[in-house]
């Protein structure tokens, strides 16, 4: 399936979207975790700060979220994992709650109860968790739903290569093939699961080839790129629209980051992480599209400002928001 | 006996180390315990000392490698499994609960599994639901697993020594607050001298960490340490709070239970897992089971996380996690609580 130019636009649009955001919520996450404001003995405290606990981005994997995404509707459901901004955003939630719900904010997505690994958004049928592996069994439910109610909607589960070796992956797959659910297991293999590398942890060297033990396609895509990733994505989304059942696309990706802000990285081999950003899908995409005349010096500049307006009105109405009422702690345990 | 200052992360890493030179049985195994030292360095320096054989890591497969951790101790190895947060138990608890925890006894005593389950526990850096639990109670609840939650550091090198060498399933859950981490506030107290040679502390032997006269505080891990601070302030206004860490809680001291609130009269349990069917539950019937010979001044008071999962957002967090100030308000409260009738001056 090719990308139009429209489309193309699109992920460039939201691949610059999602690296402005995480770039914006690290310099705030950054904010009193530092020396001079920590108390003695600490090197970084994860707890203070306006956006404190844990914090996992995914400057480099962007091509994934919004190369799958770029087929979805409201209508289509998503689950990710404890890395999941690019996902919500390349699925449509709204960044102004989600900002405030990484604040802890009254007017977050889940009323700073979640937080950034806990993004809620019935509205647009998002969810993430931090629970690795916890993404595939929900979506084969969605599916499900959709397959009862004689609709063409799809699920997607996001994951991580470190992900695929949960039994929940493993369950799900062959619920899915054997019930023939409208899902997409999408794995980032990002080659590392915190600190332990793929070769350490997996016994195949590509995911995409243990979709056959389970009688369905199994697709990988070895360049981190979002034309790619939309191609590849397109054809397994449709084929399940038509009731020809789940696909697993494997999509060999970058983590530019630690794998938590404060990660010494000490897995790293001394200067990998310059090596993987020379590579980096954004300016590549952009030059591609400039090449084929499909993005000019006007329309990049107002994608900039576009994306710059809504991250920035974001932040501020993350950072502006009220604090919940600390005995708002009791409310929600049910409906 | 030479000791020096560890932080509790080095002294639970240095416990398995000697265990590891001196019982080829002992390995560890679990998710970034290799080159990163586990998560939250339980495990820190043992991969560049003691190498792959013994210090593994292992894919995310709970389930596996938990279920491994079992039936190598069931050929009479000692393996050392790192669950990285507790709050991830749910993925493996088949493993643990139905296997770790009760083979011994389906075998009628013929099957032992001598290993350990060692996990993060604890909240207050704002890192939700999912990964702020306590569960120390789950495990207790459920009959065949020993449960060990130290305090400092000198406990949890003595707790884990036994842990290792006990022929039993022990689940050693220790706070990330007070593992003295670099990334993390920490409690002062939690790191202190432990001697460089090995030593084992008994399970079933709480420590009173502070006499008192006024009130007894039944506690255990990070509350300890929040305890202390708050009998602090208790003191300045003339309350002296007598503070029982119970260090262990399967097997449980009762009897050092009993003995300070005879002396008091007065309970406050402090608890950072669940209110409802657990510890602090269990403390206040075992001295309700006791009133025959505990005389009470005030009523039991119990203060831990109020039924509501931890929420992400601090206000809402430091609500429902007790703190230094509410620990001590609640004490407060109970000695200044009108006497039970009839009771003992
Ligand atoms: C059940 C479970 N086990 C362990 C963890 C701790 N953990 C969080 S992220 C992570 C690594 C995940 O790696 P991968 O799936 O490859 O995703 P990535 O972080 O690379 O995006 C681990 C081990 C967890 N959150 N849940």
């Amino acid at each position: 399936m090719n990308a139009s130019t429209e489309r193309k636009l699109w992920m460039y649009e939201k691949m610059i979207e999602i690296r402005e955001y995480e770039e914006t919520m690290v310099r705030v996450y950054m904010e009193g975790k530092l020396p001079p404001h920590i108390q003695k003995g600490l090197a970084f405290d994860i707890g203070s700060g306006p956006v404190p606990g844990e914090m996992h981005l995914a400057a480099g994997q962007e091509p994934v979220a919004v190369g799958v995404c770029a087929h979805l509707t409201d209508n289509d459901t998503v689950v990710g994992a404890h890395r999941s901004h690019h996902f919500a955003i390349a699925k449509g939630v709204p960044l102004k709650p989600m900002t405030a719900e990484m604040f802890g904010k009254e007017t977050g997505l889940g009323k700073g109860k979640g937080g950034h690994m806990h993004l809620f958004d019935a509205a647009h049928k998002f969810s993430c968790s931090g629970i690795v592996g916890a993404s595939m069994p929900p979506a084969c439910g969605a599916a499900l739903a959709a397959k009862k109610r004689g609709k063409d909607w799809v699920a997607v589960a996001f994951f991580g290569e470190g992900a695929t070796n949960q039994g929940a992956f493993h369950e799900s797959l062959n619920l899915a093939a054997l019930w023939q659910l409208p899902v997409l297991f999408v794995c980032e293999d990002n080659k590392y699961a915190i600190s332990v590398e793929k070769t350490e942890s997996t016994s195949v060297e590509w995911n995409a080839d243990r979709a056959s033990a389970y009688g369905m396609p199994g697709v990988l895509v070895k360049e981190n790129d979002a034309v790619a990733v939309y191609e590849a994505a397109g054809e397994a989304i449709a084929r399940a629209r038509r009731g020809g059942g789940p696909t697993l696309l494997e999509v060999k990706t970058d983590r530019y980051l630690g794998h938590f802000q404060g990660d010494p990285e000490v897995y790293r081999t001394k200067g990998e992480t310059t090596t993987l950003r020379a590579n980096d899908p954004i300016p590549r995409i952009a030059e591609q599209l400039r090449a084929a005349g499909e993005l000019t010096d006007a329309v990049e500049q107002q994608i900039r400002q576009r994306v710059s307006a809504r991250v920035a009105e974001a932040y501020e109405y993350g950072r502006a928001s009220p604090y919940p009422k600390p005995e708002d702690a009791l409310l929600h345990v049910f409906n | 006996m030479k000791t020096r200052k560890l932080t509790m992360a080095q002294a639970i890493a240095e416990a398995i180390g000697q265990e590891i030179e001196r019982d080829d049985n002992v390995f560890v195994l679990g998710e970034d315990v290799g080159k990163y030292g586990g998560i939250f360095g339980a495990t820190g320096g043992l991969l560049a000392k003691h190498g792959k054989d013994r210090i593994m890591d292992t894919p995310i497969s709970e389930t596996a490698f938990i279920g491994t951790a079992i039936g190598a101790a069931a050929e009479g190895m000692r393996p050392i499994a790192e669950l990285m947060f507790v709050d991830f138990f749910g993925v493996c608890m088949d493993m643990i609960y139905n296997h770790m925890a009760k083979n011994t006894y389906m075998a009628g005593g013929n099957i032992q599994l001598p290993m350990v389950l060692m996990s993060a526990i604890g909240g207050g850096y704002n890192d939700a639901a999912q990964h702020s639990q306590c569960l120390y109670a789950t495990f207790a609840h459920m009959p065949g697993m020993k449960v060990v939650v130290p305090s400092n550091a000198y406990d949890a090198k003595g707790l884990m020594t036994q842990a290792i060498r006990d022929n039993n399933p022990v689940v050693f859950l220790f706070h990330k607050g007070i593992m003295g981490l670099p990334w993390m506030s920490y409690f002062e107290g939690s790191t202190n001298e432990v001697p460089e040679e090995s030593y084992a502390i008994p399970f079933g032997q709480a420590k009173c960490v502070r006499e008192g006269s006024d009130v007894t505080i039944v506690t255990l891990s990070q509350m300890v340490q929040k305890s202390i601070l708050a009998a602090e302030k208790l003191a300045a206004e003339g309350i002296a709070a007598e503070i029982i860490d119970l260090r262990t809680i399967v097997p449980l001291d009762r009897e050092s239970v009993l003995k300070s609130v005879r002396k008091t009269g007065r309970l406050l349990v402090v608890d950072e897992d669940y209110l409802s069917f657990g510890l602090s539950g269990e403390i206040a019937a075992l001295v309700g089971e006791h009133l025959d010979t505990v005389q009470l001044k005030a009523p039991i008071r119990r203060l831990a996380v109020p039924d509501v999962p931890i929420p992400f957002s601090r206000p809402l967090e430091q609500f429902v996690i007790p703190q230094v100030d509410t620990i001590a308000a609640a004490a407060r409260q109970i000695v200044g609580a009108r006497q039970i009738e009839g009771a003992l001056a």
